[in-house]
């Protein structure tokens, strides 16, 4: 055992070495407990992927969009169509992207590096999001870099804070995102596009934001703050 | 790289004007630097004295209150929904909010960078037309006449007047003259009466000179010749005289050249042969642009009711195009409604006229139901009545005589001039419609201490008048004694509201409209008698009980009711919004179907599915006010 730590303990001390686009991003993470809502910047995304296993199913297409104060600027949003081996018959369906396609493909190292880019500074936004940072994540692996270091918020979970006390019993329920949509009124034209969902949600996320801010006290700890009956 | 946010942007914006004109590759590449905008309710997308900031904007989704702050109070100018823009005019003349802007509910809202819009779009015909349009709807006075007439100058012709190739025989008017032998005075004093400014001086019927305001101003309020001098000493001549043959553009250019207002037109175009009419700027200005402001001197000066039928046509296409061009229904309410009740009072001075004799005794000439309360956009029925003073018993019959006739002229007139003899009756030619100040006043208290249902009906009809012409003393007692027999009486008021609640409901109880099961107009839906006599019903007798004297139009009294009725402000303000955008439908409608009816019967498969959601969400106010009515009148009694 002791042989075995001290043959690794070089490799876990010694100086990571990770290209400077990484560098970069990990170093605009660092103070963003400090800052307001209105001041933070929120990315919303979401991926289509060939299937629901993020180890062995690979990103057809990432869209995300940039909240700051209440507002999307649309010249600054994010799409990319990813070139990838790996290609599910079944999920065809329901994200209606084609193995060749007539879109624009970029390579995945190339989109994720993108994306690591555009998610500087920012607080990761999406309809469980643990799943798509998940695939981002493998993505990375393969790409041999670390895990993504953003702070995230996921609207199924928001959206439940939402719900009055007498309606507790819907903790335990998963929220869909096409279910979120239909009590919030939210259209869902192009669901099941990245993009389309990434705008959904951001519609979504802003109404749950004027909901939770109804006295005008919320702060950006209390987003974070998920009581442990929701769960 | 594909951007598929601002394709859906695009898409949404390519539906509304200005937008609707431009080629779609264009309004992608303005929706790139786009905006959207998340609002919740009651936060505020700019605010009143605070300086612009290079962005204008258009509604996606919910809606935004316009208005505008009086030291306390505010001023409700606007209600913008889906697809209206907004913030635009402080950008063009770079000034300060003058308006302020919040969300009626929660919005998202697209915010167009002007810098970019401005760049991209100068040379572009309709979306300029538009600016302008916009630019005059969104004034702060309701009905500005001096801005408007600037801005809508050289707007947009009517389709009939072609400015090159049209004569100007369709567009002189009558001239008037006078003698080459009459003094000063009495030139003045034909002018006067004519209401012109401007008046020719004629030998033998042929033009000689022309005496105008200017040429008064100069030469006798100055002093230099008294008023008692021949005309000929002061008059400009030569004249400028023109054949009825050329074409507008060809008088235009003669006025300019000659710096006249104003041509004579003869016979053949020379100074030596008969007068046969006259042509103004301003006749020119009408013509092509149908200015409200234009149009209103044109009514008051209008010498025949041959001419007010012109007018309440050009009134028409004024209406027709404000519609389409979308401007804020509120000002196209006002303005119709301003013009409208102008050619009536016209059209009974002319009949007066007519009659040749003067009437025996003060007398009043009052408007019943929609013209009364100024929502008269599309011509109706006419329904009116006529108010005498009180005169000795035995030649009371012969007065009355008198006033019918008078009466049968007006509605004579009234009808060539496009509104239709009213089917029941209810007009001053009808010897129960045509009292003195004491019959009334018997009638009144008669429909309040007896309410029958026919009492309460006629009292809902003859409750919202309006006075016209005549002596308006003689109108305003009627609503006194009005007030007077209603005040706390509360029996009164439980039968009006019964009357007021027992409309039909408009929508069924699957939530679809509830259509007409036969007639004439089977399968459609009758917005008048299903949707907006509900509100104004409920509007009257809500007013009647504030004694609220004056106020006729029902959006403004919802308005009014707010103010008085913190509690029910809500009510009131879903109420006033939903009246205004029930009687647009109605308008549109009118519109399409011009001839047949005024509107009140829409075909359901005509309306879009977006003003479907729209005319059902109008409907929720009139449950709401229904229910304050029954309480309060305890009308389910």
């Amino acid at each position: 055992m002791i042989d075995f730590i001290k043959k690794n303990i070089k490799y876990y001390f010694a100086p990571k070495k990770y290209p400077d686009y990484w560098k970069a991003y990990s170093e605009t993470l660092k103070h963003i407990h400090s800052k307001s809502i209105s001041d933070s910047k929120f990315v919303v995304f979401d991926c289509e992927t060939s299937g629901l296993d993020p180890k062995t199913d690979r990103i057809l297409s990432m869209g995300a969009i940039t909240i700051h104060g209440n507002m999307i600027q649309v010249k600054n949003t994010f799409e990319r169509y990813l070139h990838q081996d790996v290609f599910k018959r079944e999920s065809v369906a329901i994200h209606g992207l084609l193995k060749n396609g007539n879109y624009h493909k970029t390579e995945e190292a190339e989109a994720i590096k993108d994306f690591l880019k555009y998610i500087e500074g920012a607080i990761l936004v999406g309809h469980h999001i643990n799943f798509d940072v998940n695939c981002v994540n493998y993505a990375l692996k393969r790409m041999g870099l670390p895990k993504l270091k953003n702070k995230t918020l996921d609207t199924s979970v928001l959206f439940k804070k939402t719900k009055h006390q007498v309606y507790s019993h819907v903790n335990n329920k998963v929220f869909s995102l096409d279910e979120v949509c239909d009590e919030l009124k939210v259209s869902k034209k192009d669901r099941h596009t990245a993009y389309g969902d990434a705008y959904i949600t951001a519609i979504v996320f802003f109404r749950i934001l004027g909901k939770l801010n109804k006295n005008n006290d919320l702060t950006l700890k209390d987003l974070f703050y998920t009581p442990k009956m929701i769960y | 790289m594909k951007n598929s946010i601002a394709e859906r942007i695009t898409d949404f914006i390519k539906n509304y004007p200005p937008f609707d004109h431009v080629a779609y590759p264009d309004l992608y590449e303005l929706a790139v630097e786009i905006n959207v905008i998340y609002l919740d309710k009651d936060e505020a997308l700019y605010t009143q004295g605070k300086p612009h900031n290079d962005h204008f904007y258009i509604v996606n989704q919910g809606a935004i209150r316009i208005y505008r702050q009086e030291g306390e109070n505010t001023v409700d100018v606007e209600m913008c929904d889906e697809g209206d823009v907004l913030g635009l005019r402080p950008l063009i003349v770079n000034e300060n909010y003058l308006l302020n802007a919040k969300a009626y509910e929660e919005s998202i809202i697209y915010a167009i960078p002007i810098d970019f819009f401005n760049t991209k779009f100068e040379n572009h015909t309709e979306i300029n037309k538009y600016l302008i349009t916009r630019f005059a709807s969104n004034s702060t006075t309701r009905f500005s006449q001096e801005e408007n007439e600037h801005i809508f100058a050289d707007y947009k012709r009517t389709r009939q007047t072609d400015y090159f190739s049209s004569k100007i025989l369709n567009l002189m008017t009558s001239a008037i003259s006078c003698s080459h032998k009459h003094t000063v005075r009495e030139a003045a004093q034909i002018m006067s009466e004519n209401k012109i400014s401007s008046i020719f001086i004629s030998k033998k019927s042929k033009p000689i000179g022309i005496v105008t305001n200017k040429v008064l101003l100069h030469n006798i309020a100055t002093g230099k010749f008294s008023i008692d001098e021949n005309v000929k000493e002061i008059m400009n001549a030569p004249i400028v005289t023109a054949s009825p043959d050329i074409s507008i553009a060809e008088a235009q250019i003669i006025m300019l050249k000659n710096k006249v207002e104003n041509v004579c037109i003869t016979k053949d175009g020379t100074r030596d042969s008969k007068i046969t009419g006259m042509l103004t700027q301003q006749d020119i200005v009408a013509s092509l642009s149908n200015n409200p402001a234009v149009l209103m001197k044109q009514i008051n000066r209008a010498r025949s009711i041959s001419r007010l039928r012109d007018l309440r046509q050009q009134l028409n296409d004024l209406l027709k195009r404000y519609i389409d061009q979308k401007i804020s229904f509120t000002h196209t309410l006002t303005v119709v409604a301003e013009l409208n009740e102008s050619i009536n009072q016209r059209a009974v001075e002319l009949s007066v006229k007519e009659l040749d004799t003067a009437p025996p005794c003060p007398f009043a000439f009052f408007a019943l139901g929609s013209q009364a309360r100024k929502e008269q956009l599309v011509p109706t029925d006419q329904d009116n009545g006529i108010i005498f003073d009180d005169v000795e018993e035995d030649n009371l019959e012969n007065v009355r005589q008198f006033f019918m006739n008078l009466a049968a002229t007006i509605t004579k007139n009234l009808h060539s001039i496009g509104y239709e003899y009213c089917p029941a009756e209810m007009m001053a030619s009808n010897p129960e419609w045509c009292l003195s100040k004491k019959e009334w006043e018997e009638k009144f208290k008669n429909w309040i201490y007896n309410p029958t249902d026919k009492n309460v009906l006629l009292s809902a009809i003859f409750f919202d008048f309006n006075f016209v012409f005549g002596t308006k003393e003689l109108v305003n007692n009627m609503s006194d004694i009005v007030y007077q027999h209603t005040q706390n009486n509360k029996r009164f008021f439980m039968f009006l509201a019964k009357d007021a609640l027992k409309s039909p409901s408009p929508i069924g109880f699957f939530r679809q409209f509830l259509v007409d099961q036969d007639g004439a107009h089977k399968d459609q839906f009758n917005i008048k008698q299903r949707a907006i006599m509900p509100l104004i019903d409920a509007a009257r007798i809500l007013t009647l009980q504030h004694n609220l004297q004056g106020i006729n139009n029902t959006a403004e009294r919802y308005y009014k009711l707010r103010e008085l009725e913190p509690q029910n402000a809500e009510v009131y303000e879903a109420c006033a919004y939903a009246f205004k955008a029930l009687l647009k439908f109605k308008t549109k409608s009118g519109l399409a179907s011009l001839g047949e009816d005024d509107g009140k019967f829409i075909k359901l498969e005509t309306l879009s599915k977006s003003d479907k959601v729209k005319l059902r969400r109008c409907f929720k106010p009139i449950k709401s006010i229904q229910e304050v009515i029954t309480v309060r009148f305890q009308a389910n009694l």
